[in-house]
């Protein structure tokens, strides 16, 4: 099934951005010759099928806009996994920071109802953040003192944090009419829409967070320091920076930019906190932030293009009676045929 | 609380706790070969929909369990080719290998969507027959239930007590010293992970044509990661993922006698415990080099010169 990228010809440009533009356009060639071929087994018109993904998400405004929304979230969990990456960490639990982030914006949703836009969503906006930092301060304690490693705490406690969401919503914050989501959050504790679409406050939050994500990396001391860390922590404790404290802050904050996105999409996406409301938001981070290196404008690229995928999904859902989660298969694809690459990233290793 | 009803609990723990066990051990293999497949959810999930798929089909239940073996080691194989030949990173072609899975089984099982099958047939256990009807069929057993400990020991003996097993205790620690030593790693990963995509499918199977006997999208709920976090509780050890395994059959046993009994304790807190105590394990053990993740796992092997 996966692809041999070695069927390639060898295409040899003279400048590399070329050279890498066109690999990655015959990438994802393969993977759309891949996904067609499961769609016609399955006994679907592919080409049909192509042109409904392309018309709903590039053939009109709010098409596009969906786009817009469905990448907010991802973006955010990828930025989550990037900044921790940088010191060497890898963080695999932002599915769990997510859901911590968007109780504890929940909390303060339900709780300060009568305060005005703009305290009560920079609070939330807080509160998430925390909830977040909070559930990553554990793994990344446990890493510092050199105890366990932070792949395998992160990937435990992603499992838990449903559950905690789950058991608050069942025990205290359900709606009276539904037991799986709580009651619709007041107007002031929903982040503003634009132009009448779904798109929200969050994309500004994630433009925000990616910018800030770049400078701080490029022209601080502090990023500096941190890509030291990651580069060769023990050279960079013997030149004095304080390594655990690093590791400790940087993981916190991957978890508490992975709160943001449980808080954005709860009160941007939904306006209610829904008993399991993300399948694989942060994992898809993780991916995202995988298959990009950790650079932020590749985050940028990687999370539209995957939002364009899953959103063109809703609307094979529609015509051509597919199961939505079909969608994932190709962006499994997409996602298998860039990590066959091995040749692909030769030139641009970070 | 009737002895009927402690019975039916522990009854239903061991049929939920079978698939666990069965994925457990097959996570087991290949992680001690050094790869770690994080895709676990979606095997189970193509396994699981194409098993009940065959069932609906032939009829044959145990046609059913073949096809979800075969299919558990197709998906392997995927994740094999990329993290053993094209060096891909194992966490991140594992997460795909998920959402793989979930797009597949949707399409797979699609059709079969609220189907009833008659699904694996049950044998009372000998020496039971004396007892109530209603008892002895609480004790009536298919055959993957019948099978799972002595295929776990199997599997112990496999890894523990045979040439083969101990190369592949040396693959999963230094590759290039196994290498050194004439062992091929590759052949090894591949090896490991065909026999435990086998292992997966049988707990799939397990799963859809023997305990819920029907097919819904995402049916697996998390077996596939609660599976990665026994293994790392049982410490990589066959024998000791039974513990796992009884471990959480025993919450969810827990859990149903609590309800039963009218005590109000939230499932959702309940379902957390498994994970608390892996992480309590993790903790205590932290320290201890003898009893740690296998040395190259995770890690790509790029090959000796």
């Amino acid at each position: 099934m996966a692809a041999n990228t070695r069927f390639f010809p060898k295409v040899a440009f003279s400048s590399p951005i070329m050279d890498s533009i066109i690999r990655y356009v015959l990438m994802i060639l393969l993977a759309l010759v891949l996904f067609a071929v499961i769609l016609l087994i399955s006994g679907q018109d592919p080409i049909q099928s192509y042109i409904d993904i392309f018309a709903t998400t590039f053939g009109n405004a709010y098409g596009f806009s969906e786009v817009l929304v469905a990448m907010i979230p991802i973006l955010i969990t990828a930025l989550a996994v990037a900044l921790p990456s940088r010191v060497g960490l890898i963080n695999v639990g932002g599915e769990g920071q997510l859901y911590i982030g968007a109780a504890f914006a929940t909390w303060g949703a339900l709780t300060f109802q009568h305060l005005p836009a703009w305290l009560l969503l920079s609070l939330m906006t807080l509160l998430g953040m925390l909830g977040g930092a909070l559930w990553a301060f554990l793994p990344a304690y446990l890493k510092a003192i050199g105890l366990v490693n932070e792949t395998i705490t992160t990937l435990l406690l992603n499992s838990v944090a449903p559950k905690l969401v789950g058991f608050l919503i069942f025990g205290f914050w359900h709606s009276a009419m539904d037991t799986v989501k709580t009651d619709n959050f007041v107007d002031a504790a929903k982040l503003p829409t634009f132009f009448g679409t779904r798109v929200h406050l969050g994309l500004v939050f994630a433009l925000i967070l990616l910018v800030a994500f770049w400078a701080f990396m490029k022209y601080t001391r502090w990023g500096l320091e941190m890509r030291a860390i990651g580069g060769n922590a023990q050279a960079a404790r013997r030149n004095g920076i304080p390594v655990k404290r690093y590791l400790i802050i940087a993981m916190c904050a991957g978890g508490a930019f992975a709160g943001l996105a449980g808080m954005a999409q709860t009160s941007g996406f939904y306006g209610v906190l829904l008993l399991n409301f993300s399948i694989g938001l942060g994992f898809m981070g993780f991916l995202i932030c995988w298959l990009a290196g950790g650079d932020p404008f590749g985050i940028l690229l990687m999370s539209f293009m995957v939002a364009v995928i899953t959103t063109g999904g809703n609307m094979l859902q529609l015509t051509r009676d597919l199961p939505y989660a079909a969608i994932n298969i190709l962006l499994a694809l997409t996602l298998f045929v860039v990590l066959a690459k091995p040749t692909f990233f030769e030139r641009k290793k970070p | 609380m009737s002895l009927l009803s402690i019975l039916g609990v522990f009854s239903s723990a061991i049929f939920s706790g079978t698939s666990l066990l069965y994925t457990t051990l097959g996570e087991v293999i290949h992680e001690r070969s050094g790869i770690v497949n994080l895709g676990l959810e979606g095997v189970l999930l193509v396994s699981a929909s194409s098993s009940f798929a065959v069932t609906v089909i032939t009829g044959s239940p145990f046609l059913g369990v073949l096809v979800a073996m075969l299919a558990g080691a197709l998906m392997n194989m995927v994740l094999g080719y990329l993290v053993i030949h094209r060096k891909a990173n194992q966490l991140a072609t594992g997460l795909a290998l998920m959402f793989f899975g979930f797009g597949l089984s949707a399409i797979i099982g699609k059709p079969y969507v609220g189907m009833r099958i008659d699904g694996l047939p049950r044998y009372a256990l000998p020496g039971l027959e004396g007892l109530p009807r209603l008892y002895a069929s609480l004790f009536s057993f298919d055959i993957l239930i019948i099978l799972v400990m002595p295929i776990s020991i199997l599997v112990w003996w496999l890894l523990f007590r045979t040439r083969w097993g101990l190369g592949l205790r040396a693959v999963g620690e230094n590759a290039d010293t196994a290498f050194a030593s004439g062992r091929n790693p590759l052949l090894y990963r591949y090896q490991a992970l065909a026999l435990g995509g086998l292992l997966a499918g049988l707990g799939a199977a397990h799963l859809a044509i023997a305990y819920t006997m029907n097919w819904t999208e995402y049916m697996t709920a998390g077996r596939g990661f609660i599976a990665v976090a026994l293994v790392i509780f049982s410490r990589w050890h066959p024998l000791r993922a039974i513990a796992g395994a009884l471990l959480f059959s025993g919450a969810v046993a827990f859990q149903l006698l609590l309800q039963s009994s009218g005590a109000q304790i939230s499932p959702f807190l309940l379902d957390t415990t498994p994970y608390f105590l892996t992480l309590l394990v993790l903790i205590a053990w932290g320290g201890n080099r003898k009893q740690s993740a296998p040395a190259s796992l995770g890690r790509v092997y790029h090959g000796s010169e």
